[in-house]
């Protein structure tokens, strides 16, 4: 289907009905009871899922595929937010036109600064690519203020012309949409003590992030995507082939980088801001740890570990003491403190304890990311089932003897 | 929260778009018909407390977060009652904001815009929280505000202290009880004339962003009013941590005063290096050189350890100002009290300006006599009240700044532990650091119209 | 003139400590093939020894001092140290206003074994793993370790200051015939450049020198002859790693003084010091020093005035500009080896 293999459209189905259902599947626990503190289903955080998804699945076409290791992605998440936003304040609140610039301006960031950079390979193409986000970082954050407006980031203001949008209404601020649907409406739905949050703007975000995800799919299945995968297990025997490999790793980069300025564009048309904080060199990381995480190479691995990481900073960072009481509340008073005393440190404020913590067992452990988990869990069950029938077969033929 | 931000035009348009999945009928919405986001339920009401966790402000934000625990706990009626006792307001009895009880999520900034924005819209779409406050940098405080407005909270600031947070980027849904850039500068400026003389030249180092900026243009203008000459202004990076390379030069620069424009990190990184370039102990142009840093942290100055002595600055608040000049300051004895005996030490201007911020929102609801934030922004426009530990007080409805009197603080030679780092020089009055709305420092933007959201 | 040599001071001190951290992670690099994202954490842990040091030494028992109050009205607790009571006031409060020089001696055996264990115990088992994972699991690490000193210590920065014997500045310009007070510098900054000199050049000494130094070198060169030729050289890297290690933590203990040590000062010099490791040429010891006195010295120009006139925030991005125009005209930094970390 849609030029795909039998597995690969059992991915993209099985990722397309996640994604769908993401809003009920992501809030599992009842409103009022003390695990909906783990309830991930709200509009933000499920927007910042498949974007960073995005953002992963783009740096995954790069890292995965041809082992080139940008540390400086970053530069174009921000370009493109930037972009998006500028689009706000001047052209019209309808997002297209904002996510269609924030891909080609990131796209030609991606150009020259990917022309440069991949004259180099290995670390010293990660340096070079670190250097570019950095400076980019730093000049928006103090001399760029015009253009970013530095610490505080680029909003809208009531006087931006919008052109075509025309005069809004006086004294409020226009809301981002697409051809009149709002980003930011947003639907509840109760069912019993269910209560689930079906919001435009994350559908708008899902269904390109599954586009988005199906063009990676057909990039790793095609003949471009075999040169790439010949640039990283050796790039010189591909050079003595008397191929150039230049084009194609400078072309994989681009199109990472435009998945990096999509990522960025929906996030400022999701919520209309671009902080110069995108571009620093920890959101660079970011979204390398997310690829190793998840799984570098791998189709699925990075949005996996995108939901990894933003789930721990969004639901575990908000774990705070008050919340731990509540939950060992039923707990001997001695035993609640000691309980509290115990989880404290690794929550709320602790939170990037349990990252690192985690960051470090998923590596010991599972050295092909959150999928070699995945897929060890799986053989288990096959195995499991593969004996089951073993044994029926044993049992089936006892009788005859 | 259940909205539907359909126009009629704009479903028209989409059409098909639209109708496919998105427009599930509502059951049971039961805020529809309140008319503003999160309206609370009968029995409790959520506050979101967002406050940077992680990063070089995590104490700044614990002591924030203390505060705010503390205020909760006396709006339900729990411990002494702090402030709420010597607030010239009377209408909060201790049962918590309109009979509701009052519940709290917390959440961590990060000092980023793009996280704080994040904690804030998590706890407005999945906590239903109604009022975000707290925070401890401008940036932030802006960026926060500027989401409360659109998505019709009201949002109380925390620690903000550049002009843009009640100037050009004002919004009608955000208030602020802290100072500003511009306060400190008139406060500090006669303090200055009288400890150091008219005839001064002051070299400026500031942190390079937006913050920095207004506080150097705030100072300069203040001290080149009473006769000082700005011999420099040098711009340093917000990532850089030994500032040797800018402070060398200073000594030769025909200045005799170093006015550091730094927060937190930087400005005890900046001082610590000044210090030991020896610039507190030299001569210059005949007069001793003194070292100036406008805006003064208890916590970030007992970072900097023996070398804030004599270092003179501005607060808003004091914990020993009751005790030093009288009962006008009445209200910071109760809550010192009260905060002490919870946590074992004295609070800093942050907690205290966030413990205040709380009882005000919950003073304003109380007063409108409904959570619609556009009720709550109405009671807080123009209000004056006292007992806060600030003195007489007036939020102006003009851009919802709190005026009242600054504190100018100098470090303390022997200090007794690590809390009683500063002692209390004056006390500049209210009416010395107004402005005008529409003062040059804080034009270019607008209040707009409250949004209350749904 | 009197500006440049004042820059060049303050160039050659901030290398100083550029130097000291590239050093130790090409040591890690050049012998082990690990890429070391936790390094920065082991120059923090360096900084928090003298910390600890100087808290051990300052234990005090608490009485109660009636004829005053504290804050609540409460009868005033006074500390007094230990050693105040044991050495008498004014020799004991010596001992601690020597604490940071003393933690040197404190801080070598502590970081030797928290190399020894981080080895052992975690980098052991990914020496045959992509760098994508060493670069993962030791990042990880250093999250743990700058979390668990947050909680041990808070966030706020920690005054430590130097000895009083080292407070202060000398006034350089006299000697050089400049008018007095033109070019100024703190005693403890001169000490910093002078011990850090010293390290670097007994790291070389040792590595040149001796035997084992000499071991280590074959086997950075290669590994696999070397371990043919019968010698246990896993041992002896594992050694290096914990030198490395120590290497970083007195780079740590002695930058104290200089600034207030906070749990996030080793994310601070993380990325710098990859770039000033790879500005020299990975694996390459001579270049890592080079690179970091490099960067230093230019890093300070550009932060002179008459600079950032003409190029504003030319101070805010040369370490990465000198890192585009190094790593362009020489493909593998100033003194690269071919092969390494290429592919």
């Amino acid at each position: 289907m849609l030029g795909l293999n039998r597995k690969d459209t059992t991915l993209l189905i099985a990722v397309a009905i996640l994604t769908m259902f993401a809003p009920i599947i992501l809030n599992p626990f009842p409103v009022d009871s003390a695990m909906a503190q783990f309830n991930a289903g709200y509009p933000d955080l499920m927007q910042r899922f498949v974007i960073f998804g995005i953002f992963a699945i783009g740096f995954n076409i790069l890292f995965g595929l041809t082992g080139y290791l940008s540390f400086g992605h970053a530069a174009f998440l921000g370009v493109g937010s930037y972009s998006a936003v500028w689009m706000f304040k001047l052209l019209s609140m309808n997002v297209l036109p904002a996510i269609l610039l924030a891909v080609l301006i990131s796209g030609v960031f991606a150009l020259v600064i990917g022309y440069v950079s991949l004259r180099r390979s290995g670390i010293y193409f990660s340096i070079l690519t670190l250097a570019f986000a950095q400076m980019s970082f730093n000049l928006a954050y103090s001399v760029l203020t015009p253009i970013t407006n530095g610490e505080t980031g680029l909003q809208l203001s009531l006087d931006d012309p919008r052109i075509l949008d025309g005069a809004g209404s006086a004294g409020s601020l226009p809301v981002t949409n697409l051809f009149g649907l709002e980003m930011r409406a947003t639907e509840t739905v109760n069912l019993g003590p269910w209560s689930w949050d079906f919001s435009a703007g994350y559908y708008v975000c899902a269904l390109i992030m599954l586009a988005a995800f199906y063009l990676s799919v057909r990039i790793f299945r095609s003949p471009f995507g075999l040169m790439l995968r010949a640039v990283k297990s050796n790039q010189q025997r591909l050079n003595y082939t008397g191929l150039n490999s230049r084009p194609y790793t400078l072309a994989a980069f681009v199109i990472s980088g435009m998945y990096a300025g999509l990522a960025g564009g929906l996030l400022a048309s999701m919520d209309p801001l671009a902080g110069a904080e995108r571009m620093q060199w920890t959101a660079s990381g970011e979204v390398v740890l997310m690829t190793i995480l998840g799984g570098a190479g791998t189709l699925i691995g990075p949005v996996l570990g995108a939901g990894f990481i933003k789930y721990f900073e969004n639901i575990f960072s908000k774990i705070n003491d008050n919340v731990l009481h509540t939950w060992f509340a039923v707990l001997p008073d001695g035993i609640e403190d000691f309980l509290v005393t115990i989880v404290h440190p690794f929550v709320g404020k602790g939170w990037h304890l349990t990252l690192g913590l985690m960051f470090m067992l998923v590596v010991i452990f599972l050295p092909g990311g959150l999928v070699e988990g995945g897929q060890r869990i799986g053989r288990l069950f096959r195995r499991r089932k593969g004996k089951q029938t073993d044994a029926e077969a044993d049992a089936s033929k006892t009788p005859a003897e | 929260m259940s909205k539907s931000n359909f126009t009629r035009r704009g479903v028209l348009k989409t059409g098909a778009v639209a109708g496919a999945g998105l427009a599930l009928p509502t059951y049971l919405s039961a805020a529809a018909h309140t008319g503003f986001t999160n309206a609370p339920g009968d029995s409790e009401v959520v506050l979101g407390f967002n406050v940077p966790q992680s990063g070089p402000y995590a104490d700044e934000g614990a002591d924030e977060l203390r505060a705010f625990e503390l205020a909760v706990e006396h709006l339900n009626g729990g411990g002494d009652g702090g402030m709420l006792n010597t607030f010239s307001s009377n209408v909060l009895d201790g049962t918590g904001i309109l009979g509701r009880e009052v519940k709290y999520v917390t959440g961590d900034t990060q000092t980023k815009s793009d996280a704080a924005r994040a904690s804030a819209r998590s706890m407005i779409e999945k906590d239903g929280a109604i009022m975000i406050s707290g925070g401890s940098s401008s940036g932030v405080a802006v960026a926060v505000q500027g989401l409360c407005q659109e998505a019709g909270v009201i949002f109380m600031a925390g620690l903000t202290h550049s002009n843009d947070t009640t100037g050009k980027d004002k919004k009608a849904n955000g208030f602020r009880h802290f100072f500003n850039a511009y306060m400190s500068a008139a406060a500090l400026a006669p303090v200055l004339q009288s400890l150091y003389g008219a005839d001064r030249n002051a070299y400026h180092l500031t942190a390079d962003y937006t913050w920095g900026w207004t506080q150097q243009e705030s100072i300069a203008a203040a001290t080149e009013a009473i006769g000082w000459n700005t011999v420099n202004n040098v711009l340093t990076p917000l990532a850089e941590t030994d500032f040797s390379a800018y402070i060398a030069p200073v000594l030769n620069s025909g200045a005799d005063v170093l006015v550091l424009n730094h927060y937190g990190g930087n400005m005890v990184n900046s001082l610590t290096n000044a210090v030991q370039f020896g610039l507190r102990d030299a001569m210059a142009n005949g007069k001793q050189f003194e070292i100036v840093v406008p805006l003064y942290s208890e916590l970030m100055a007992r970072g900097a350890g023996a070398n804030i002595v004599g270092i003179p600055g501005s607060q808003n608040w004091d914990w020993k100002i009751e005790n030093q000049l009288g009962s006008r300051y009445a209200g910071t004895n109760a809550f010192v009290q009260s905060f002490g005996t919870k946590y074992g030490f004295p609070p800093s201007q942050a907690a205290q300006t966030c413990y205040a911020q709380t009882l005000l929102y919950a003073d304003a609801v109380t007063r409108a006599g409904s959570f619609n934030p556009c009720a709550v922004a109405e009671a807080l426009e123009g209000y004056e009240f006292d007992g806060l530990g600030n003195g007489p007080t007036l939020y102006r409805a003009g851009d919802h700044q709190c005026f009242k009197d600054v504190v100018v603080v100098r470090g303390k030679e022997n200090p007794e532990n690590e809390f009683d780092l500063v002692e209390i020089v004056e006390v500049t009055p209210a009416e010395q650091v107004t402005y005008d709305v529409d003062h040059p420092m804080f034009a270019g933007g607008a209040l707009g119209e409250c949004n209350p959201g749904a | 003139m009197d500006a440049i040599i004042l820059q060049t001071l303050n160039g050659l001190d901030k290398g100083s400590a550029y130097a000291l951290i590239a050093l130790g992670l090409t040591l890690i690099f050049g012998t082990l093939g690990v890429v070391n994202f936790a390094h920065g954490a082991l120059f923090m842990i360096g900084s928090f020894c003298a910390v600890t040091l100087s808290r051990i030494l300052s234990y005090s028992y608490e009485i109660v001092d009636d004829t005053r109050t504290d804050f609540l009205g409460n009868p005033m607790k006074v500390d007094i140290p230990y050693v105040h009571s044991w050495f008498g006031e004014s020799a004991g409060q010596t001992i601690i206003d020597w604490s940071v020089p003393l933690a040197i001696l404190f801080a070598i055996p502590i970081m030797l074994f928290v190399g020894y264990v981080m080895e052992r115990g975690l980098i052991k088992h990914f020496y045959k793993r992509p760098h994508a994972d060493q670069i993962l699991v030791t990042f990880g690490l250093a999250i743990v370790l700058q979390e668990v000193v947050k909680q041990i210590y808070g966030a706020n920065p920690i005054p430590t200051p130097a000895p009083p014997a080292f407070t202060g500045s000398l006034d350089f310009g006299v000697w050089l015939g400049f008018d007095p007070n033109t070019i100024i510098y703190p005693y403890w900054r001169l000490v910093y450049f002078f011990f850090s000199a010293i390290v670097i050049a007994a790291v070389f000494a040792f590595l040149q020198f001796t035997t084992f130094g000499m071991v280590v070198r074959a086997g950075m060169a290669d590994r696999e002859t070397v371990g043919l030729l019968g010698i246990d050289i896993d041992k002896r890297f594992t050694m290096m790693f914990g030198i490395a290690a120590a290497v970083a933590g007195l780079a740590g203990v002695m930058y104290t003084p200089i600034n207030s040590p906070n749990y996030h000062m080793g994310m601070d010099f993380l990325v710098l010091s990859f770039v000033v490791v790879v500005v020299g040429g990975m694996g390459s010891l001579p270049g890592a020093v080079l690179a970091g006195f490099l960067l230093g010295i230019l890093q300070s120009f550009a932060s002179m005035n008459w600079i950032k006139d003409i190029l504003p925030g030319i101070d805010q991005i040369i370490i990465y500009l000198v890192a585009i125009a190094i790593l362009l005209t020489r493909p593998r930094g100033l003194m690269g080896r071919k092969g390494v970390m290429e592919d």
